[in-house]
């Protein structure tokens, strides 16, 4: 694809040839300018919640204090991620609170505990989905199931966190806390996790499916020639060649329950708790921006700046996941290309 | 070893191990369950097991077919299960939203006419929805021209003329990772950046590149997909006449991959409407009243869905239910009209 072919003055007028080679370069030059909004995008979201986060710790931001402001401590990293507190089950969270606590980990914990949960209910029905479409459907099964799965898929988060509050919360979870003596309140835990998990089964299925489809037929031949059973195929010859491509499904899934929030937020609550107990409210690192945000969380106020410390952390363990995924991704696709 | 459910069930097997096997002991107890087994629905690995003979049999005479037929039976009807439980999600969701919506209608008396005429209130018999819909259509509409023309410029420059350089690598990496941020992240880059930043404060614009940004990654890889799909003959037969590179873009490539480009920006766009944690970041959330313009203030279908759901009061989550059918009607919409124009553009190429 030679960029610059340079026809003769037989065909095109000289004049002509130039001005078109002129606007040439300059659209390349404009075009790199948008390929460059992405990139810059990146680097003001870091800008941005670095600078602010700043703010959390020492009382101004970054670029204040680069500008000469005074920097006094407002909260120290050990306050921010005190683990013996949250051993000894005295971690609080309220930094908007007349006796402020500065400890993230029951929101962390509040993020971990929804992802884990949504990752038992999404993994094994996301991958079981993928091996039944790849291995087992028929054709016309499978042009009805696939584009049902995108359904699910392209449902807003707001319409999951409906369900939960309307549906999953006081229809069937409701009655089951009842079993065991509990009222259970507007919002729980579990209902929180089985809404991510239902809403990151399309995500599993669809990306363990392609990468089961990736493998070649004849791994498949070879075990059937050997006399295996559909099941032998299925689950040790497929799953193990496509196991990069189904992890990166998962660490994708799990990036997304991560940074979930209208449906966590319906659906689990605003209460930053450090439980087991899967029918109590808890409160998320989203959900806790969430609660900021209908506040009214001026600039400098320490809800403000919070925000973004918050934000940081979260920002930091999705891009972890982005960044192990690729890894799979690239190690599948070296395997198999 | 003989019978398994993949068979493709072509005749000639099938008959073959009937007629075998009752000399076989071992395996005459179970041979109509492999037969049935065989016609079951099935797969697409071309596997043709179809030459099992007796002989197979002796030499796996310790493997208890009976029990791997049912294992096979009971793995394939558990991932049935499973695959069905997706399904069984999308239709109780969508039972729960259609009866909530039928409840408020009925019983809580939300008049469509109102519903679709006046705006948000405090006190839910008079709150409507017109004021939030007008928002999320204005704010579609400055999402769209601020994303359309960055991300499809993006893909033309990395699909035509980005170097293999590290540059073009950093990109492309940047890209996917961008695609992983959470969408609550670029709602906090606009609040600081631009509604505190530059102190527009929390105005539809402001609302709109947060949306931009956040679907920008996606047009730009359906965008390289459209682009890619234009075969290179068409690009160089153009380079033959003598055309730049920029003029066969313009005037060859782009016409030709124009339906998927624009098939992609509807399906982001309509990922867009259903946004809600960035709205909400800049704080667009309590405004009741139309927006006039794309500095004013405002609050889009899902953040009044949010504000909605959020009530204690039954009478505002029916209404939320109400506004979910609305929200969804418009997604479904946009979605028809994607694969439309997809299902045209395949049958042109």
């Amino acid at each position: 694809m030679s960029t610059d072919t340079n026809p003769g003055p037989g065909i095109t007028g000289d004049a002509a040839a130039s001005d078109a080679k002129e606007n040439n370069r300059r659209m390349r030059r404009v075009l790199f300018g948008c390929a460059a909004v992405t990139v810059l995008t990146t680097l003001a979201i870091f800008f941005v919640l670095i600078d602010n986060a700043v703010s959390y710790f020492f009382g101004a931001r970054a670029t204040e204090i680069a500008l000469g402001a005074s920097a006094d401590r407002t909260v120290t990293f050990t306050q921010f991620l005190n683990v013996s507190e949250l051993l000894a089950g005295e971690a609080r969270w309220a930094p908007d609170h007349a006796t402020p606590g500065h400890n993230a980990w029951p929101i962390i914990f509040g993020t971990l505990s929804i992802t884990v949960g949504a990752a038992f209910v999404s993994i094994p029905i996301g991958t079981a989905t993928a091996l039944y479409i790849s291995e087992y459907s028929s054709r016309s099964v499978r042009a009805k199931l696939k584009p049902t799965l995108e359904v699910l898929a392209g449902i807003p988060t707001i319409v999951y966190g409906y369900f939960a509050i309307a549906f999953i919360n006081p229809v069937v979870l409701g009655p089951i806390a009842g079993l065991f003596g509990i009222n259970i309140g507007r919002y729980s835990m579990l209902s929180g996790m089985l809404v991510v998990g239902f809403m990151t089964i399309p995500m599993v299925s669809s990306i363990s499916e392609d990468a089961m489809q990736a493998v070649p037929d004849d791994l498949r031949n070879g075990a059937y020639a050997l006399g295996a059973t559909k099941y032998d195929v299925s689950l040790n010859v497929v799953i193990p060649a496509a196991i990069s491509g189904i992890f990166a499904s998962y660490i994708l899934a799990v990036s997304r329950a991560i940074g979930e929030t209208m449906a966590v937020t319906l659906a689990a609550g605003f209460n930053a708790n450090v439980t087991a107990n899967p029918f109590s409210e808890i409160m998320t690192m989203t959900s806790y921006m969430v609660s900021m945000a209908r506040g009214t969380s001026a600039i400098g106020t320490v809800e403000y700046q919070s925000l973004f410390a918050v934000g940081l952390v979260l920002f930091c363990m999705t891009l972890t996941m982005n960044l192990l995924n690729d890894w799979f991704k690239r190690r599948f696709q070296e395997e198999y290309r | 070893m003989s019978r398994r459910n993949d068979d493709p069930s072509t005749d000639a097997p099938t008959d073959n191990v009937s007629t075998d096997d009752p000399s076989m002991d071992a395996s005459s107890t179970d041979s109509p369950v492999g037969n049935d087994a065989a016609r079951r629905p099935r797969t697409d690995g071309g596997v043709d097991t179809g030459t099992d003979t007796g002989r197979g049999e002796a030499l796996f005479a310790d493997v208890d077919l009976g029990r791997e037929h049912l294992k096979n039976r009971a793995f394939l009807a558990v991932i049935f299960a499973a695959s069905m439980f997706g399904v069984l999600v999308l239709a109780l969701l969508l039972l729960d939203v259609i009866t909530d919506f039928y409840v408020g209608i009925t019983e809580f008396e939300i008049g469509l006419v109102q519903f679709f005429t006046a705006d948000g209130s405090r006190r839910p018999e008079r709150a409507g929805f017109m004021g939030a819909i007008i928002a999320s259509v204005m704010l579609m509409a400055l999402t769209a021209v601020l994303s359309f023309f960055i991300g499809v410029g993006s893909a033309i420059y990395l699909e035509e003329y980005a170097p293999n350089t590290r540059v073009t690598r950093l990109i492309e990496a940047n890209l996917a990772n961008l695609a992983g941020v959470p969408s609550i992240v670029y709602g906090l880059l606009a609040l600081a950046a631009l509604v505190n930043g530059i102190g527009l404060g929390p105005i539809l614009l402001a609302g709109s590149v947060a949306l931009a940004l956040l679907v920008m990654p996606i047009i730009i890889v359906s965008a390289q997909e459209a682009l890619r799909a234009v075969p290179d003959g068409v690009r160089n037969g153009s380079y033959a006449t003598g055309a730049t590179k920029w003029q066969t873009i313009r005037r060859v490539v782009l016409p030709s991959a124009m339906p998927g480009i624009l098939t992609g920006t509807i399906l982001a766009l309509a990922r867009a409407i259903g946004e809600t944690a960035p709205l909400l970041m800049i704080g667009a959330i309590f405004v009741n009243r139309t927006p006039s313009g794309p500095f004013d203030r405002f609050s889009g279908m899902p953040t009044q869905i949010y504000a909605w759901a959020a009530e204690p009061s039954q009478h505002f989550i029916h209404l939320a239910a109400v506004g979910i059918v609305v929200l969804l009607a418009i997604l479904l919409s946009m979605n028809a009209v994607a694969v439309l124009m997809r299902n045209k553009y395949e049958t042109e190429v």
